[in-house]
């Protein structure tokens, strides 16, 4: 595998350019994952999604990801790319492409890499709700987050 | 009471946990041998606000994620948080 390419950003992602990327003539198979800002949660409609990250931690845990999942499947190449900030419905927050020599290989690495991103890459993303209030989202952590309205009803 | 070997460390704070302390980096004084446990109390005890995140918070030491029986030292990056959302 080549250097995998891993980045943080404000700008928007660019996934024709990564996809383009992890092409190689090596590779049978390129499989792309985005995440993406989503409307509604549990009922609760999302205005925007704003996210932050502890950056040279979340770059050094990335680059991890990528060099654990070359070594459980033959990644021809691998690109992951987290965007920060404040993002409206419907952008990209995260992209992750990876090449393989077949299509099973990619399906599962890929798979891998955003459930594992998810659990140990430290960023975090916080609601920004119809009704005015923000959220942080801590999974696990039982009591809610809300900040009141900035101007009451 | 100021002991000799006492050290400070700077703590950065991230997502509700900084929120909730409305600041980052903070300082935080440990006895001397202290490790990430012995942070977590200091932590608890000089930001009660911290309180709801409690036994959730994790410690990243030199930006990897440290257990409790891990030593620190004051020359360490150390980082402390909430459980990561991102994706």
């Amino acid at each position: 595998m080549a250097d995998p390419h891993i980045e943080l950003t404000h700008q928007p992602i660019d996934y024709q350019a990564l996809t383009e990327r992890v092409r190689s003539p090596q590779a049978g198979a390129v499989l792309l994952f985005l995440g993406t800002v989503r409307e509604f949660t549990s009922g609760r409609q999302t205005l925007r999604l704003e996210y932050e990250a502890y950056p040279p931690m979340a770059l050094s845990k990335m680059r991890e990801l990528a060099e654990q999942a070359a070594q459980r499947w033959p990644l021809t190449e691998v690109a992951i790319v987290h965007r920060l900030g404040l993002l409206d419905l419907g952008e990209i927050s995260v992209a992750i492409a990876v090449s393989t020599p077949h299509r099973d290989q990619g399906f599962e690495a890929g798979r891998w890499l955003i459930d594992t991103l998810k659990e140990v890459v430290p960023v975090w993303k916080q609601e920004n709700w119809s009704d005015g209030t923000q959220e942080w989202v801590h999974p696990g952590t039982s009591d809610t987050a809300t900040s009141p309205p900035a101007l009451g009803p | 009471m100021k002991v000799p070997g006492d050290m400070k460390v700077s703590v950065q704070l991230f997502a509700r946990a900084r929120d909730l302390v409305g600041t980052s980096p903070v300082e935080v004084e440990l006895p001397q041998n202290a490790n990430v446990g012995s942070l977590r109390r200091a932590l608890a005890a000089q930001f009660p606000a911290l309180a709801p995140l409690g036994p959730h918070l994790l410690v990243a030491v030199g930006q990897d994620y440290a257990r409790d029986q891990q030593p620190l030292s004051p020359d360490q990056e150390i980082a402390c948080f909430p459980p990561v959302s991102g994706g």
